[in-house]
């Protein structure tokens, strides 16, 4: 473990903090203007954090440590998986404590926890929505590991930061299989982050909605580490998806000049993915409850083919 | 050359013609007069190849063997008889108006293209152009079955089209995996699909390949030959489309079908040296005799229950190839050859009782004796030679059939005969009735044409007592070329 | 670069074993058509890579054949016929996409399974593609079977095309001309049959669902 591992570790966990919320700005103004809305300010999210962070939270008389604990441990979660996640560098000092499937593990902690204090309160609108997420996550948890593998299986690891390695290193050449993954793997982002064929994280209709009826008891600080949370995810997301897909720009060891370089890199990558987040999210319609489960089992079905594929042409 | 020439142009010239005049009057004399020049244009060919030996001609595109040359001959004969019966027949229909002169051009010069596409698969070299012409020979039929537009004859043509086509493209992809083989054995290029080529470096081909390759090639033209489990769409294309068209498919189409099953036999056995292909295509001929049987007592219509005796006696000849050897391959060529004489009279008996109760349903056949004798007779005779009553050909070959698997496979023995005893009750209980008994049957306005169904039936007579020795020098000659 | 343009086959291999997939889960026929239609692109790339990486001229005028039949004139008389059909906006509602799409995954094991000690034999460059050019086919012939409609019946017949057009090209490197010829011109004549019988179902049952082709049946 190196200073300059530790300095990089470091410079990616505030990195992805400060520039969570940023993403999901982004996204929205795209959305707004894609839509033909007028688009909130490229700032909004931080202003919305601001503003829950100064105001008092409620909690329910009925409520017991768990709902006011389990925000903490899902913005700890989120904020650990950035850490993983190969950003900037694929010298990270945490990396070799987490691999890809460990990372799986993490949000899936997050969710279970929040799941848990939604269904603590015990209102009609959390048991609701702690059910929904179970099953999406149920069903999408084993597609983002098959999505993983297929990636490991041509890197021979399971590590993230090895993967990146592998791939950045080896001559340029077209993997049929992690094509396949790819489109799985965005199915499986839109479904875990919330996002249109599955769910509307701007609406607060009781039909519909997962996410939001999570939290809706939430509010103040709790709130606010809710929401950033939910921008981490997204973010993290966009990172192991650019760190697979498109690996080319990040620094490895030993090279701090490489790693400054890597910013502007991250945020051109991050900046286009978020473009193509908002066009997917217009250009689709959100898909009624009954069908998340085809969606996904979708997803998870194109990941093994992904792997079927890597089977037979070896590549 | 000129007589091969002859035989495939004749019916594709006469199917044009027939597009042009197949509604006219007169379309059903022309119709016969072009088969008939075809049955003698095949009868040329057939001397050629008898006195010079086989014929492998233009850039070696076309090979006329023993093998195909008796089917050549088979084809063109049946085609012929078939197109005097649907003479008097068609105009019956006709007058009852379930055909209208558009649907009589259609049949008429559909006709002759299925003849001509049928003729094109059994000469061509080329297992490609197999395919294409097989292919072709489908779409063919498809219309033809479709020709009265009621909703059974869609139903049935839908039912054969995608049906057929999956099985058929099933063979597409063993031919493919063929030209893979010989890619690599002689290398690529327009002549590596020539079965001679094939043939002759058929112990090259990779036994892996090819072994794939023919099982992708027994299930698709299989399909076509009516093998369980993909056996469904021939009862329905049988009783629904015109009965001329049901005797030429069971009598010709599947007789082609298995040709080219035995052709690619000949290839994969050369590979693979194992006898592989050949218990492939017991055990399918073996399943489709059974299941044959035990469905044939379960229909009520006349051409459905002759449709399941084709599939029955095709799988009793799959049987006897799947055995191999001279004599199991001369009684398949055997059965092949009489099956097609008997089941065709079948067809045009049936054709003609079905028209007079102007139902197909057998409980409303009753008592033909009484109201036309030699079709009764043409039907009580042709059950009885399918059922292989002696002396009949039938009884030869499949006598044949029985004692080679007696040898060979004396476990399938029993289930053989347990499946023709079953088939034959079911039959002769059906058809019994039909011919005695009392009647409500009425005359028609044009006469039948029963001279087809005793030319047949006196041929499978003949070839039950005695087989001519230039017949009998083919088939022992395409009894050894099969192998086995 | 050739080792790319090798390499791009097995990706236009996957589109098309992905397109096959899409056209099992979809049960809209307008845009099983569209899916047919990239398959079809899809194709004549991988026909045109092959060409080129292996010289052989005729390839190119079968990839010009499957452009001008499969991307132009079928999904244009598809377009007619269900505009025509009046079903452009029909939508089949009575199959189960997870476990067809479930039966399809065991196909294609079973696909790569089969094809799998062949490829290793092949000496073309894209050996590994007769394991999806069989999948491909398969798949095709499964959504053939729970389709009940009969333009997706159809559809699947042609995309069951595509696959063995695409085993005979990437695998063999392309079958004789004249072979390819008579194969496209079977296929046309097919469609406009199969064409034609639509419009006939629809006569006589007011309805172009499959189901209604159920009256023949053993007693």
């Amino acid at each position: 473990m190196s200073i300059g591992g530790i300095l990089a570790q470091l410079l990616a966990i505030a990195l992805a903090l400060a520039l969570a919320p940023l993403l999901t700005g982004w996204v929205n103004q795209w959305r707004a203007w894609l839509q033909n809305r007028r688009a909130p300010s490229l700032l909004q999210p931080y202003r919305v954090l601001h503003k829950l962070f100064n105001k008092e939270s409620v909690v329910a008389d009925t409520a017991s440590p768990l709902f006011r604990i389990a925000p903490y441990i899902m913005f700890g979660c989120m904020a650990l998986a950035c850490g993983i996640a190969p950003t900037l560098s694929t010298d990270l000092p945490l990396a070799p404590a987490a691999d890809a499937i460990a990372l799986v593990g993490l949000f899936a902690l997050a969710r279970v926890f929040i799941s848990l204090a939604a269904i603590d309160i015990g209102t009609a609108f959390g048991t609701l929505g702690a059910r929904r997420e179970m099953l999406v996550g149920f069903l999408a948890e084993p597609a983002l590991l098959m999505v993983l593998f297929s990636a490991s299986l041509i890197t021979q690891s399971t590590s993230l930061a090895k993967i990146v390695e592998t791939l950045t290193h080896q001559p340029f050449a077209i993997h049929p299989s992690l094509a396949v993954a790819g489109v799985a793997f965005t199915m499986v982002s839109l479904a875990e982050n919330a996002r249109v064929p599955v769910d509307n994280p701007t609406t607060h209709l009781e039909l519909t909605m997962i996410h939001e009826a999570l939290i809706l008891e939430y509010s103040g600080r709790h709130l606010a580490l809710v929401e950033w949370a939910a921008s981490l995810k997204l973010f993290a997301y966009s990172c192991i998806g650019l760190a697979l897909f498109v690996p080319w720009g990040i620094a490895e060891a030993g090279t701090p000049f490489a790693i400054v370089l890597a910013i502007p890199v991250l945020v051109a990558k991050l900046a286009v993915g978020g473009v193509l987040l908002a066009l997917i999210e217009t250009i689709n319609a959100k898909k009624r409850l009954f069908l998340v489960p085809e969606f996904l089992t979708t997803a998870f079905l194109l990941a093994v083919l992904a792997l079927l594929v890597h089977v037979l042409l070896g590549a | 050359m000129d007589a091969l020439l002859l035989v495939l142009a004749i019916p594709l010239l006469g199917g044009l013609l027939l597009a042009l005049w197949g509604h006219r009057e007169f379309a059903a004399e022309l119709n016969a007069a072009v088969s008939l020049l075809t049955l003698i244009a095949a009868c040329w060919l057939t001397a050629i190849v008898v006195r010079d030996g086989p014929l492998l001609v233009w850039a070696e595109w076309f090979f006329v063997d023993a093998l195909n040359v008796f089917l050549v001959t088979l084809t063109a004969f049946v085609g012929f008889t078939t197109s005097l019966f649907s003479r008097p027949y068609m105009r019956v229909e006709r007058d009852h108006g379930k055909m209208t002169p558009p649907r009589m051009r259609l049949y008429h010069s559909m006709y002759q293209v299925f003849n001509g596409m049928m003729l094109l698969a059994l000469t061509t070299n080329n297992l490609g152009i197999l395919w294409v012409a097989m292919e072709a020979a489908t779409l063919t039929t498809v219309l033809l079955v479709s020709v009265y537009r009621s909703a059974a004859s869609l139903e049935a043509a839908w039912k054969y089209f995608i049906l057929c086509g999956v099985g058929i493209a099933q063979a597409l992809f063993g031919t493919i995996l063929l030209y893979l083989a010989a890619e690599r054995a002689i290398g690529g290029g327009d002549t590596t699909l020539l079965w001679t080529h094939l043939a002759r470096a058929s112990h090259q081909l990779d036994p892996a390949i090819l072994s794939l390759a023919f099982a992708f090639l027994l299930l698709g033209y299989g399909t076509k030959v009516g093998l369980v489990p993909v056996h469904n769409w021939l009862p329905d294309a049988h009783a629904e489309g015109p009965t001329p068209i049901s005797a030429v498919l069971s009598g010709l189409l599947l007789n082609v079908a298995l040709y080219a099953v035995l052709r690619v036999k000949v290839l994969a056995d050369g590979s693979l040296g194992t006898g592989l292909p050949g218990q492939m295509m017991v055990g399918f001929g073996l399943v489709t005799v059974v299941v044959a049987a035990f469905f044939l007592s379960r229909q009520r219509d006349v051409k459905r229950m002759f449709a399941y005796s084709s599939i029955e006696h095709m799988g009793l000849m799959t049987f006897a190839f799947g055995l191999g050897g001279p004599v199991a391959n001369f009684a398949g060529l055997l059965h092949m050859t009489v099956h097609a004489l008997v089941k065709s009279a079948l067809f045009f008996a049936v054709g003609h009782a079905a028209q007079k109760a102007g139902s197909q349903a057998m409980d409303d056949i009753r008592g033909l004796l009484k109201v036309s004798p030699t079709v009764g007779w043409g039907l009580m005779l042709g059950a009885l030679a399918i059922l292989g009553m002696p002396p009949f050909g039938v009884f030869a070959s499949e006598f044949l059939i029985l004692t080679t698997a007696m040898r060979e496979l004396p476990w399938a023995t029993p289930l053989l005969l347990i499946a023709l005893g079953v088939a034959f009750a079911a039959i002769f209980r059906r058809v019994q009735p039909m011919v005695f008994g009392e009647t409500s049957l009425r005359p028609l306005a044009h006469p039948p044409a029963l001279l087809p169904v005793f030319i047949h039936l006196g041929l499978a007579l003949m070839l039950g007592l005695y087989i001519p020795p230039y017949l009998n020098g083919w088939y022992r000659q395409a009894a050894l070329m099969i192998g086995g | 670069m050739s080792l790319l343009l090798a390499q791009s086959i097995n990706l236009f291999a996957v589109v098309l074993l992905v397109l096959a997939f899409a056209m099992i889960a979809q049960r809209r026929i307008l845009t099983l058509i569209h899916l047919f239609t990239l398959q079809g692109v899809a194709l004549v790339a991988a026909t045109l890579v092959v060409a080129h990486l292996t010289g052989q001229h005729h390839l190119y005028y079968s990839a010009a054949v499957t452009f001008a039949l499969k991307v132009v004139l079928i999904p244009i008389l598809l377009h007619r016929v269900i505009i025509r059909l009046n079903v452009r906006w029909d939508v089949e509602t009575l199959f189960n996409i997870p476990t067809t799409m479930l039966l399809g995954i065991v196909l294609v094991i079973f696909a790569f399974n089969l094809a799998g000690p062949i490829a290793r034999l092949s000496t073309s460059i894209a050996h590994g593609t007769l394991g999806i050019a069989l999948a491909c086919v398969l798949l095709s012939f499964l959504m053939m079977i729970v389709r009940a409609k009969a333009v997706p019946q159809v559809i699947g017949f042609l995309s069951m095309e595509n696959g063995l057009f695409f085993a005979a090209t990437a695998a063999t490197s392309g079958m004789p001309m004249i072979v390819e010829l008579g194969i496209a011109f079977d296929v046309l004549v097919g469609i406009l049959i199969l064409g034609v019988f639509m419009f006939q179902i629809r006569e006589q049952f007011d309805s172009l669902d499959i189901r209604h082709l159920e009256k023949l049946k053993e007693d």
